[in-house]
């Protein structure tokens, strides 16, 4: 008994001193924008950024015809070869854009849902995006009619597929309207019709033919594979839009952390801002199931890792990006280079992204019993 | 206990709104046996209740249409009546334990990996040992499920933070997914768990004999007395940890109990059914909605609730696509779902 209370007096001590530092951290201002200077979050950010692009060059030099990091980096800044240049900017760009671009999306998107619901467990994956495409694809994939065939070959199998998780978010999002959004009814909701296409998912898949049913997994999983210029071009301004959007009404977003009577005391239209916010997360989370099938857990994993790492008590938005779109990048690269036969991005980020996020939360642990 | 009028002042006072609460858990107990007749009665082949009366006591016989009657009543209506009532009231209590040892209004049965740890000692066992006969997989989901549920509340009780809701939570989701990873793999690369998986991963209360039933429900059983125990401490706990611990409750011992609880329910429920999702989430709503947050009641109403919905799936399963079934896990989200979020839209549900 005696031992906890002193080592509770030992936190109190650590947040007072810690708070002490805080007040003294220097605020900064441009115009009407105001910072706080956080050098630990600044180096962590930058970090991340140099890792990010060092694994997506490196990335983009391994394959049957491997280039060095130099001449990748020449190449991207327009320097060159002109061998180099065809293999990396029209064989290779494609896929490891869309690796970045699904990564980042899926990183924000989490960051904004979690930070909106108050909720480590919320995440994309359960405003039903992913699993109103999922149910889409499967449908197209294992019902050979008429109608079906037609679909696929006219708009493409991700394009329905997309069409159907963008359906599936918007219905989430409008039952969920009420008098404005809330973070907690709109997810609840979003699991109650993820369930009901899990569901339809899983009877489909029941049905169908088994080698339909191996095609249909494979898109259920998530895959980098043969992108196109054309998908990634729209699905990298789609996201850079919707960034500049999410960037514009974050920095609203901050005081909402501290409760929604404070935030609306300091001048935040909050359930504007929320409502603003939550459908760029489904919008951004779509654009990412467009790109790349649903990627599980990237979106829920990113911010949480961003978060401990930066130390930072709410989902960081930018080292959030940052964090999916190595772990997508870095997921693939691993999955190409050192695994034997080809797995689907999806599988790897999740074998990666799981025991990585365990093993900061066992860190933490171990950390607090040496305070 | 008069802590409860205390914890909730309800209007018209603690002992009006306890015969309430006792007065509904009675109604649901009766819905249920009624419900549990009329599953007896429903199928491909309709019963009479003086059929299934027949079937259910009369000794052999030599006419030809009374066998089948028996026939179908003892070793396909009772057993699957049976496993609905276990495995929802399994699913249902689990539901209503994990949101409250995770203090988080999202969580479900699935979040401590026994899912995710079942459907993968499944795809293993049939990749491995070539099993093909769901009878043989049972125990190891079970075991599957129970090693998945040890290692995520080991790994969380490393070092001081012990059992802290957020980071059990948390090393839930990552041992989950971890796993779903490695059975995709696998079942990308062998077509035999594949086709096993897809029928698995539906969910459903057909075609499990009384062996398999019986040793789940002792393990069931195990589950609900240790959940029932640890429901006053976790009440407490609800109230924050300085708080409960100021209050005399074994942080650690209460939160180790409440998990392994936890763990057997959901985990001897899903190796006998395969997973059923969002029933347990569902009903721990529906259950605080109707009784408040007060855990000793909570509990008790999910349970039933879990075996209503579950029984209730079944039968509407066995009577849309006849002669065919609808697997009962699809039903319960088909079903339940649309209610469910008809519920959330009127603003019933508090997050916890």
């Amino acid at each position: 008994m005696n031992e906890t209370s002193v080592a509770t007096d030992a936190t109190k001590d650590a947040d007072t001193t810690k708070d002490a530092k805080r007040s003294v951290a220097p605020g900064v201002r441009l115009g009407r924008l105001s910072f706080v200077w956080r050098p630990w979050m600044v180096l962590v950010t930058l970090l991340l950024t140099v890792a990010t692009f060092l694994v997506f060059c490196v990335s983009i030099g391994v394959g049957d015809f491997p280039i060095g990091l130099s001449r990748v980096i020449a190449t991207i800044l327009g320097r060159g070869e002109q061998v180099d240049e065809f293999v990396i900017m029209d064989l290779r760009m494609p896929r490891a854009l869309a690796g970045l671009v699904v990564g980042i999306a899926l990183g924000v998107s989490g960051a904004i849902t979690q930070s909106v619901a108050r909720n480590p467990l919320a995440s994309p994956d359960i405003l039903g995006i992913t699993w109103g495409a999922g149910a889409v694809a499967v449908f197209l994939v294992t019902v050979s009619g008429g109608t079906a065939t037609a679909v696929v070959n006219s708009v493409g199998l991700s394009a329905a597929a997309l069409a159907g998780g963008l359906g599936t978010g918007l219905l989430v999002y409008f039952l969920a309207w009420r008098r404005g959004i809330d973070g907690f009814r709109l997810i609840l909701i979003g699991i109650a019709v993820s369930a009901v296409m899990q569901a339809i998912t899983t009877w489909l898949l029941v049905k169908a033919d088994i080698r339909d049913v191996a095609r249909a997994q494979v898109w259920l999983v998530g895959s980098l594979d043969n992108r196109s210029w054309d998908e990634v071009r729209v699905a990298l301004w789609c996201t850079l839009v919707l960034m500049a959007v999410v960037a514009a009404a974050a920095f609203q977003f901050k005081p909402m952390h501290l409760g929604d009577e404070i935030a609306a005391g300091l001048g935040v239209r909050h359930s504007r801002v929320r409502a603003l916010l939550l459908l760029c997360a489904v919008l951004l989370a779509a654009v990412a199931v467009g790109a790349a099938g649903p990627v599980a857990f990237v979106a829920l994993v990113a911010p949480q890792v961003a978060m401990r790492l930066v130390r930072f008590p709410t989902p960081p938005m930018v080292a959030s990006g940052l964090v999916g779109a190595l772990l997508l990048i870095g997921a693939d690269l691993i999955a190409r280079a050192a695994l034997p036969n080809s797995l689907p991005v999806g599988v790897v980020t999740a074998a990666i992204g799981g025991p990585f996020l365990i093993y900061l939360l066992v860190r933490a642990n171990l950390r607090q019993t040496d305070r | 206990m008069s802590t409860t009028a205390v914890e909730r002042p309800l209007p018209g006072g603690g002992t009006e709104a306890r015969r309430h609460r006792g007065t509904g858990l009675g109604t649901l107990v009766v819905i249920l046996l009624i419900t549990g007749v009329v599953s007896l009665a429903v199928g491909a082949r309709a019963l009479s209740p003086a059929e299934v009366w027949h079937g259910l006591f009369a000794a052999a016989d030599t006419d030809q249409r009374l066998t089948e009657i028996r026939l179908i009543v003892q070793t396909v209506r009772v057993p699957r009546t049976v496993l609905a009532i276990v495995a929802g009231v399994a699913l249902g209590v689990g539901g209503a334990l994990i949101q409250g040892y995770t203090r988080n209004p999202i969580a479900d049965t699935g979040l401590l990996g026994v899912n995710a740890g079942a459907s993968f000692a499944v795809v293993t066992a049939i990749a491995l040992f070539g099993l093909t006969n769901p009878f043989q997989y049972v125990w190891f989901a079970f075991l599957g499920a129970a090693v998945a549920g040890v290692v995520v509340f080991g790994l969380s009780s490393i070092g001081r933070g012990a059992g802290n809701p957020l980071t059990l939570a948390l090393a839930g989701q990552g041992v989950a997914v971890f796993l779903a990873a490695m059975t995709t793999a696998i079942s990308l690369s062998d077509q035999k768990s594949l086709n096993a998986l897809r029928f698995w991963n539906s969910g459903s209360v057909a075609g499990v004999g009384f062996d398999v039933i019986w040793p789940v429900t002792a393990f069931i059983a195990a589950g609900l007395i240790l959940a029932l125990t640890t429901l006053p401490s976790l009440n407490l706990l609800n109230l924050g940890d300085d708080v409960a611990r100021g209050l005399g409750v074994n942080i650690a011992l209460s939160r180790t109990v409440g998990i392994l609880a936890i763990t057997l329910l959901a985990g001897a429920a899903t190796a006998a059914c395969g997973p059923i999702a969002f029933l347990g989430l569902m009903v721990a709503h529906v259950a605080r909605y109707l009784t408040g947050p007060d855990y000793r009641w909570l509990v008790p109403y999910a349970g039933l609730l879990g075996a209503l919905v579950l029984l209730v799936s079944d039968i509407v399963g066995r009577l849309v696509v006849r002669p065919g079934e609808l697997d009962s896990g699809v039903v319960v989200a088909l079903l339940g779902a649309p209610f469910f979020a008809g519920l959330v839209w009127r603003g019933k549900f508090k997050s916890a």
